[in-house]
């Protein structure tokens, strides 16, 4: 009786064997496979805040010569944010008195849910996506758009007036890197012609110079706009002006305290996830690894083309684990961004958008599109100066992606010469 | 996932009819919300409701491009402006909204024409026997249409909105 009803299934149920084809058989119903898609993203959802957090915290106390949270779960405090969510549960909800008791409570779930619902159109690998959207890129961008409403409904429904110029600086904020930050996704977007995060990342198999991101030079400069107006975009430092401790007491969340607090959060980190993703797919190879794919039947037929060669070719050429890891490479570089540079004023905020990034990223578009536009023509002088700027571009890329490591290295070489030795003996693992 | 998977979870029987209700009796309730609501911001919210509801329903129609462009520009876009100017120029915080009884008349009036313009356009509709489409990956075809067949009216809402943004600054700089 399961026989004929796994076959419905596509196959892909009836290639596994024995009992555990017996147990995903409901696998083949669209509502189950669904639900359990749905569980799996809601539980990466509440993750990557959970971790982050932690690791944000971890990395506040290295830059500043401490430890950070050592105690709570054994090693490095690893369950620090756990207990710091039994907390924020259990701590006393308050209203305060003269605010807007319905859009109060309202406006967590406004920040929170958008920026869960992108990920439903983000894909982790070719085929690791909950939804494939053919717009998926533009439907990831207008939902981390209207994150910004529970914001701005948080700051103004508190009834206080820190909140309110906190919300009011997230909403001219949020509104004008909107567009540098559009402009430069446009240029890989021109380059490929599809707005299918799938095709865009499928169109980088071939390895490290066949990234988007060395495509042509502006589309480096474009991924760099767009890193820097995604921070501001997640109100991250340099551009946590909605928050800023120290001139607003903290902004949009003041008045908040307890779980309603921690949505904020929760919004906030896993929308960094997802702008450090949309980086990754859109110029750094998506879920390829450098290696082009082209090498990847060959280690798959040396290997007998198994289950285990399959898992060799995940690790080495694409697979979920290049994207996971490039993207937490990027939310290493926002929280240590925010631990290094200093918050600058509103009005520099306004003017590094308008009169910087707005006409840099418009050059870029419009140099990127002359780009392609010369490089469909079939000119072979120009295919010949294009491959040699695609290598010059690509190398840039490839001396800073190994500056990084490099750095590393150095730092933890001289560690007793950049801490002090009172510090340095007493960091575990050093 | 597969598509085949997609078209297995949403198979336009029972569930998209009562998800279709659903979301259709949200976009009603929302706009009552918005001509009922006295305080500016409330009413706001109301709209956000409302935009987000359309979007919803242009998703459930399979018109994944206008659902998100919807998003973008209403809900992410437009609203926001609107909040933020709301928030701008409100001197207290709690800005009460009061209908005057004229405007309310004149407003009666011009919605009960469009209501009886709608029920004249329903009525004449054949409903049934419309061909079913599910429209593919469409971005690609609108891109194109729009540069081709199109070009002429869309450089035009082009031109008219780039005048529309000179003329707003040009009042914006007024004031000095």
């Amino acid at each position: 009786m399961i026989a004929p009803l796994i076959e419905q299934s596509g196959g892909w149920v009836a290639s596994f064997s024995g009992l555990l084809q017996y147990l995903l058989w409901p696998l083949q119903f669209g509502i189950v496979r669904d639900l359990v898609g749905l569980g799996a993203l809601m539980g990466l959802f509440n993750l990557i805040p959970i971790y982050t957090i932690w690791w944000e915290r971890k990395v506040a106390g290295r830059i500043q010569s401490r430890l950070g949270p050592m105690r709570v779960g054994g090693w490095h405090g690893w369950s620090q944010s756990l207990a710091d969510g039994i907390k924020l549960l259990l701590k006393e909800d308050l209203i305060p008195e003269d605010a807007d008791a319905v859009l109060f409570r309202l406006a967590p779930y406004l920040a929170i849910i958008p920026s869960a619902l992108a990920f439903v159109a983000l894909p982790f690998g070719a085929t690791y996506v909950f939804r494939e959207l053919d717009v998926a890129l533009i439907f990831t961008l207008g939902v981390l758009g209207i994150e910004v409403i529970g914001v701005i409904l948080a700051g103004w429904a508190s009834n206080n007036k820190w909140s309110v110029y906190g919300a009011m600086r997230e909403a001219c904020q949020m509104v004008s890197y909107e567009i540098p930050m559009g402009m430069a996704l446009l240029v890989p977007i021109v380059t490929v012609g599809s707005l299918s995060l799938r095709r865009i990342g499928d169109v980088q198999s071939d390895g490290w110079f066949s990234w988007l991101a060395f495509s042509s030079p502006f589309a480096l400069v474009a991924f760099v706009s767009y890193f820097i107006a995604s921070l501001a975009s997640c109100k991250r430092a340099p551009f946590d002006l909605p928050e800023a401790e120290s001139e607003l007491v903290a902004g949009f969340h003041t008045e908040y305290s307890g779980i309603r607090w921690s949505f904020f959060f929760f919004a906030e980190y896993a929308a960094m996830f997802v702008v450090s993703g949309l980086a990754v797919i859109l110029f750094l190879g998506a879920w390829n690894s450098p290696l082009p794919s082209s090498w990847a039947a060959s280690v798959s037929d040396s290997l007998g083309g198994g289950v285990f060669a399959r898992g060799v070719n995940g690790l080495l050429f694409a697979g979920p684990i290049w994207f996971v890891a490039k993207c937490v490479f990027f939310l290493y570089v926002q929280i240590w961004l925010r631990w290094t540079l200093p918050r600058i004023r509103i009005d520099q905020v306004l003017y590094g958008c308008v009169q910087v990034l707005l006409p840099l990223t418009m050059v870029l578009l419009l140099g990127n599109t002359m780009w392609v536009w010369a490089s469909t023509s079939g000119d072979s002088s120009w295919a010949t100066f294009a491959r040699a700027s695609n290598w010059v571009v690509g190398g840039i890329g490839a001396i800073f992606a190994l500056m990084f490591p490099a750095i590393a290295a150095y730092g933890f070489y001289h560690r007793r010469r950049l801490v002090g030795n009172l510090v340095v003996d007493a960091l575990p693992g050093s | 996932m597969s598509s085949d998977a997609i078209n297995a979870a949403a198979p336009g029987g029972l569930l998209e009819f009562f998800l279709f209700n659903a979301v259709a009796g949200g976009v009603v309730l929302s706009a009552l919300g918005v001509c009922i609501a006295k305080n500016i911001v409330r009413m706001a919210v109301w709209l956000f409701v409302g935009l987000g509801s359309v979007a919803m329903l242009y998703f459930l129609l399979a018109a994944n491009f206008l659902g998100a462009i919807q998003l973008i520009i209403y809900a992410g876009g437009t609203l926001v402006l609107l909040v933020f100017g709301v928030m701008l120029t409100s001197k207290s915080p709690w800005v009460r909204f009061d209908t005057p009884k004229l405007e309310l008349i004149a407003a009666a009036v011009v919605c009960l024409a469009l209501l009886v313009s709608l029920c004249v356009v329903l009525a004449r509709t054949v409903w049934f026997g419309v061909e079913t489409i599910v429209p593919g990956a469409t971005v690609a075809a609108f891109g194109e249409r729009l540069l081709t067949t199109y070009l002429v009216p869309f450089e035009v809402a082009g031109v008219l909105l780039m005048i529309v943004m000179v003329g707003a600054a040009h009042l914006a700089r007024q004031e000095e």
